[in-house]
């Protein structure tokens, strides 16, 4: 497992915690949260759960009405607010970058309010630019002249760039399109892997919240909290009905993630090379179907016994192989994705280039599912197998 | 005669083009007036203007000032506070600055209203105390907003300078009000020519201006 999965201790405790407004509104109800260190903790749920406010309430952008919130023990109201804030990285949806500034400039900015030089803070900033993956070669351009992705990019290693222990996010990846969020979402977890900030991160998307967080809070309507749990228990033990609801319908399957590929047994004997022998064929002939592979080992495509001819296997009539997964790296959803894709049921397993190191059956992906989860039997009080037909 | 004739008629005669009565004389002190007024509006419009804009209080009351100041005929007012007050500069420039304050408080309130909230909320996020949030996030963003309630104060005062000669001060009034009297049109058309290109200076001062002061982020080219 990757560093940001591993729990330090508490950075953040927040005890009891309102927020009421003047009017009467109540953003958020005694919660008690404790954010570990070094980790990503997701605050989610619907619109108007007050997670924001929440959020919000770490750095002051908005004063709690009751209960304390400390910060590496120490109350966040005893320091100066403007201290505090510098003491945290701030990343909010659209980036908020200040469009009269060049990236650079906009990079810079907190190193030059701390009283670092134009050319310190400069260099900071190209060194940032290609933490986050951004070209050095767009420092002189405007916001303007990004897309969505790239400015949002920018608001991330802006709030980075005084070296925060902290960053607080809100939402920093829902304007953008799926493919651009996976891309930044990958980008913040490599991040994290080698800067292991304790950042608090608000989504109100649960799949972002479960790839992303280390422990996740679920809030519900009212400011408060449904549940706090890593992202596996929350998928295989749902604390009550609005969290089960909220997760979606597909949190068996989704659970898997949480499982590695590593574990499956493969078989190498309905995979035949593209120039195999009769004898060879011979011997695989009795699986319904082979896999064709070409000189090299990579995957070709599957095809009934029958239909294949020893010595020169035409390829053209072969059925695809669907997407294959690599043990090493992969979980057993992907595994189960690639069976289920496969038109024969099996999936087909890779190695790091591509080579076929055996393939599983839909069944015997099941099992491993079974056995993974009676492995967990402690945390999952409702255990998922009706994801596997 | 035409008017061209009379403007071709006033500006060929080299006698108006020196001494105290000549052109350059009466330009100087024209755009002396025109200055110290927009001066003196800028330092009550711009402040007021920005502190309301940022904090978001006081609009409606800003507004109710700015209609007020408006509705006021600038050469009626000129009249009664030289009978209170007497001749001199202060009671020309009274009306003039009421004229020009109006525009460049609204349009400023406005340019710092209309800046879009994220920037100022990543500033003050991360830590940026207000007085810099306004003056280093949402200024550079409404200055072009800002420039154009300056420019359009400006060229009010350009042409309304001209009041001044009425109580028997300089500038380019002097030739509109001399002409009048005189019945001499060439001097009449004269000083309204002067005064016309004079406001299209201004314009192109501010453009100018624009071209200088805005980030090429906010222009977007």
């Amino acid at each position: 497992m990757s560093a940001h999965r591993r729990v330090f201790g508490a950075l953040i405790r927040m005890d009891s915690v309102t927020k009421r407004y003047p009017d009467g509104t109540v953003a958020v109800d005694r919660l008690s949260l404790e954010i570990p260190d070094r980790s990503i903790t997701v605050l989610v749920g619907p619109s108007g759960c007050g997670k924001t406010t929440t959020l919000r309430m770490i750095n002051r952008m908005v004063e709690p009405s009751e209960g304390t919130i400390l910060l590496d023990g120490e109350d966040v109201t005893r320091q100066p607010v403007t201290t505090l804030r510098r003491s945290m990285g701030y990343v909010i949806q659209n980036a908020g970058l200040f469009q009269h500034r060049t990236i650079v400039d906009n990079i810079a900015t907190v190193p030059r309010m701390l009283g670092r030089s134009k050319r310190e803070a400069r260099e900071r900033a190209a060194e940032l630019m290609e933490r986050v993956g951004l070209d050095t070669a767009l420092a002189r351009r405007y916001p303007y002249q990004l897309s969505g992705g790239q400015q949002q990019r920018v608001g991330v290693a802006r709030a980075l760039a005084a070296d925060p222990p902290v960053l607080l996010m809100d939402e920093p990846f829902s304007a953008v399109d799926p493919v651009v969020r996976k891309g930044l979402q990958d980008e913040l977890l490599r991040i994290q892997d080698e800067l292991g900030k304790t950042i608090v991160f608000v989504t109100h998307d649960i799949d972002e919240a479960i790839r992303l967080g280390t422990m996740v809070a679920v809030m519900r309507e009212g400011g408060r909290l449904a549940q706090y749990a890593p992202p596996a228990e929350l998928l295989s033990a749902p604390a009550d009905a609005f969290v089960e609801d909220f997760l979606g319908a597909d949190r068996g399957v989704r659970r898997l993630s949480f499982f590695p590929a590593a574990g499956l047994e493969l078989t190498t004997v309905p995979v035949v090379p593209v120039d195999a022998t009769a004898k060879r064929l011979g011997a695989a002939a009795k699986s319904p179907y082979l896999l064709v592979t070409d000189v090299d080992g990579r995957p070709l495509g599957w095809s009934e016994p029958r239909d294949l001819t020893p010595g020169d296997i035409g390829t053209d009539r072969l059925l695809p192989y669907g997407r294959p997964f690599t043990p090493g790296t992969d979980s057993l959803r992907a595994a189960l994705d690639c069976a289920v894709l496969s038109p024969t049921g099996w999936a087909v397993a890779v190695d790091a280039d591509g080579k076929v190191l055996g393939v599983v059956s839909q069944s015997a992906i099941g099992e491993a599912i079974r056995t993974a989860h009676a492995g967990h039997a402690g945390a999952a009080s409702a255990p998922v197998t009706g994801a596997v037909s | 005669m035409n008017v061209l004739d009379f403007a071709g008629a006033f500006f060929g005669d080299g006698a108006h083009w020196h001494g105290y009565d000549g052109i350059p004389q009466r330009l100087l002190e024209h755009v002396q007036y025109s200055l110290l007024a927009l001066g003196l509006a800028a330092l009550i419009g711009l402040p007021v203007g920005l502190v309301t804009g940022h904090t978001g209080r006081g609009g409606n009351a800003l507004a109710l000032v700015a209609t007020a100041a408006r509705a006021l005929p600038s050469f009626g007012l000129l009249v009664l506070i030289v009978i209170m007050m007497g001749f001199g500069l202060l009671p020309v420039m009274i009306p003039l600055v009421i004229l020009a304050v109006p525009p460049i408080l609204v349009t400023t309130y406005e340019a710092v209203r209309s800046v879009d909230p994220a920037p100022v909320d990543a500033a003050r996020g991360m830590g940026m105390r207000e007085g810099r949030i306004l003056l280093q996030v949402e200024l550079p963003v409404a200055l072009p907003l800002i420039l154009s309630g300056l420019r359009s104060a400006a060229i009010q005062i350009v042409s309304t300078a001209t009041i001044a000669a009425y109580v028997s001060l300089g500038g380019l009034g002097r030739y509109i009000v001399d002409g009048l009297y005189q019945r001499d049109y060439e001097k009449v058309v004269g000083g309204a020519t002067l005064v016309a290109v004079l406001a299209l200076v201004t314009l192109a001062l501010f453009w100018a201006a624009g071209r200088l002061a805005v980030s090429p982020g906010v222009r977007r080219r």
